[in-house]
């Protein structure tokens, strides 16, 4: 795919991707930085290393699909098309935050992107996904949802419960296991009687695949087969990507050296998505040194500009506290009526 | 008006919104081809078809998460608890899903969705069919809580909770299906959340209840009006947002209070209705307030010890007679 050359499509395609996926990482590093200033609080989950799982699956949707994901859902969140101002005011818990600052960094939604949230409670958002599965298929519409969840989440009954109604009901969900290996601290295999997890979808008759979670163009195909079938059958699909985490788990976890050691941490490292994305472009020749160096400088810049712009965003008033909790309206008759 | 029970009640609430909104359907255990487990969704299937009332695998977590996803996406959900003792099992979806996305999206998205199904004892259904869960539901900021005693309050909340954009837990009781009362036959009839009724009006003693209870506190008042006493029944109706001006109106017309609710004691409703009375009315009080509800127990299968266990007419005639320093 890389090497059409004479493609510009496809280098125009594969420029997106890398911007993307680069745009996550200069982002999440300053958000390290921010942490560490004390501009972040509470917990941060860092998606570094795992780029290419947001980014390929993401530019396979349309603007009127749905996402919903996880407690670690920056990435996610600027492969959707979220403003990194808004997120990064959302993490300084500022009012021009994506969720006025009350969510913060595991709770990012924006209803303009379709995006649904990150969720605090592994497993807990995957029957939210069914459920909007249900909701589309309801309406009759060919959208669908992509639902992203760590592997383990898969150990959880919350996906059990909501794989088999997928499948029952033949909703349009891609439910995409980010196997990243460890939950927490805790290896799969530790935690899953069996390794390929993606198997688990048999139980439910459901499609399944397995994929490298480092390549993006591999993301891609998987997902993209997914979402045809999700579109044309309205049928759910269970995705393991197969990925790795940079970064500790959180903030407070050293990289390595508890439940993992540094020279698995280095063989990953080998494999960075960004790199190898950055790598076949230059070596099929759609990308030049300074071209990419100038990519570089300009997303430190919008990340720059994305601190600079939550840094100045106010908190919300403290007559804000009580605000939202619940809305003051009903369904009125003309608005049911007109239905 | 026409004379039905409270279980036709609800179905008639529901009938009535299934039709007038399109987006409004009916999930849950039972609720379709077997016409619902207590037959509160009697021919909803024949009528609005598989799509919109949809029988459900036993998994409360996953059809109540069902639920609140396609409640964000504009929906409006009915999902039903064959009881609320298997709603245990959906409270992350409730508590931590519905309750929440509101606040935590930045008001971006609100829950057009209700919880409802059968709550509190029945009989001799043993510890864990037996449970009155309002004051758990009723503790949550994101929550609306309705517990309708009559057949009236039942079709008249159902649909309040049907139309209202908020999560609402409608607190139904197995033992009241079967209670018959006049209902208005209006489409429109809609009773607004958050307002309680004088079920009874009196001048000496005040008792403050909702649900099921509502029955055997005008029963009590029917028992201390021989004595020449006049209780006055104030139906809270919604337990969240409770309606405090009600409960401070009422104790301040009579001076004197009974709390009389179905659940336990430690940390129950009573113990808020309480707190308001201390807050608002201390100088009005001519006794201590005493509260009625369920022995500090799981509830026994043993028929007289269940009896012994809930809190019954005896015991809320003698409570009021305490109050009114009648013994």
């Amino acid at each position: 795919m890389a090497k059409k050359k004479a493609d510009p499509a496809s280098v125009a395609l594969n420029r997106e991707l890398l911007r993307s996926m680069l745009l996550q990482r200069r982002f999440e590093e300053r958000c390290a930085e921010a942490y560490a200033l004390g501009k972040i609080g509470g917990f941060c989950h860092l998606y570094i290393g795992q780029e290419a799982v947001s980014t390929g699956t993401l530019s396979m949707l349309r603007p009127d699909d749905y996402v919903i994901t996880t407690y670690r859902d920056h990435g996610q969140a600027l492969a959707r098309g979220l403003s990194a101002r808004s997120i990064m005011a959302e993490l300084f818990g500022r009012s021009d935050g994506c969720a006025r600052g009350k969510g913060g960094s595991m709770h990012l939604f924006d209803k303009a992107h379709n995006f649904l949230g990150g969720h605090g409670i592994v497993g807990g958002h995957i029957p939210i996904a069914t459920g909007v599965g249900f909701a589309i298929k309801y309406r009759g519409g060919d959208q669908c949802i992509v639902c992203f969840f760590g592997e383990a989440a898969i150990n959880n009954g919350a996906f059990h419960e909501a794989a088999n109604m997928a499948a029952l009901w033949k909703l349009p969900v891609i439910y995409i296991i980010e196997n990243n290996r460890y939950g927490m601290g805790t290896a799969i295999e530790r935690a899953s009687s069996i390794h390929d997890i993606y198997e688990r979808a048999g139980s439910y008759d459901m499609a399944r695949d397995v994929v490298d979670g480092q390549d993006v163009f591999a993301v891609r195909d998987v997902v993209g087969r997914a979402v045809e079938r999700a579109r044309t059958q309205g049928t759910p699909t269970l995705l393991e990507v197969r990925t790795y985490r940079f970064m500790g788990h959180s903030m407070s976890d050293a990289v390595s050296g508890t439940y993992r050691t540094k020279a698995e941490l280095d063989q990953y490292l080998k494999r960075d998505p960004i790199m190898l994305l950055r790598q076949r472009m230059q070596d099929a020749g759609e990308i030049s040194e300074d071209e990419m160096a100038a990519l570089d400088a300009e997303l430190k810049a919008l990340v720059q500009d994305a601190w600079d712009f939550a840094d100045a965003s106010p908190e919300l008033p403290l007559e804000a506290l009580y605000e939202d909790v619940l809305v003051d309206t009903t369904s009125d008759a003309a608005d049911a009526a007109a239905r | 008006m026409a004379i039905m029970t409270y279980r036709d009640a609800l179905n008639a609430a529901l009938r009535e919104e299934l039709r007038r909104d399109d987006r409004v359907f009916l999930m849950g255990e039972e609720v379709a081809v077997y016409q619902g487990a207590y037959k509160v969704s009697k021919g909803l299937l024949q009528e609005f078809g598989e799509m919109r009332i949809v029988d459900t695998p036993i998994t409360e977590l996953g059809f109540a998460g069902v639920g609140v996803g396609a409640a964000m996406v504009g929906l409006r959900p009915i999902i039903e608890f064959m009881t609320w003792n298997f709603a245990l099992l959906a409270l992350d979806q409730i508590v931590n899903a519905a309750a929440k996305m509101l606040y935590m999206s930045g008001g971006q998205y609100n829950m057009p969705i209700v919880f409802r199904g059968p709550n509190g004892a029945a009989l001799q259904l043993g510890a864990q069919h037996s449970q009155a869960w309002e004051s758990w539901l009723a503790h949550i900021p994101g929550l609306k809580v309705v517990a309708p005693g009559t057949p009236a309050d039942a079709k008249g909340l159902l649909k309040a909770a049907i139309r209202d954009d908020n999560p609402v837990m409608v607190l139904e009781g197995e033992m009241l299906y079967n209670v018959k009362g006049e209902v208005p036959d209006s489409s429109d009839f809609v009773i607004p959340l958050g307002k309680a009724e004088v079920k009874r009006a009196g001048t000496d003693a005040s008792i403050i209840t909702y649900g099921k209870m509502v029955n055997i506190a005008l029963q009590a008042a029917e028992v201390l009006a021989k004595d020449g006493v006049q209780v006055e029944v104030l139906d809270l109706r919604t337990l969240r947002p409770m309606d405090v001006p009600a409960i401070v109106a009422t104790v301040m017309k009579t001076n004197r209070a009974v709390v009389l609710e179905e659940g336990w004691e430690v940390c129950g409703m009573g113990a808020q209705v309480v707190d308001y009375i201390q807050r608002e009315c201390f100088d009005s009080l001519d006794a201590p307030i005493v509260r009625v509800h369920q022995a500090d127990t799981p509830m026994p299968y043993t028929k007289s010890l269940e009896k012994a266990a809930k809190p019954d007419l005896a015991k809320t005639v003698s409570a009021l007679r305490a109050v009114c320093y009648l013994d």
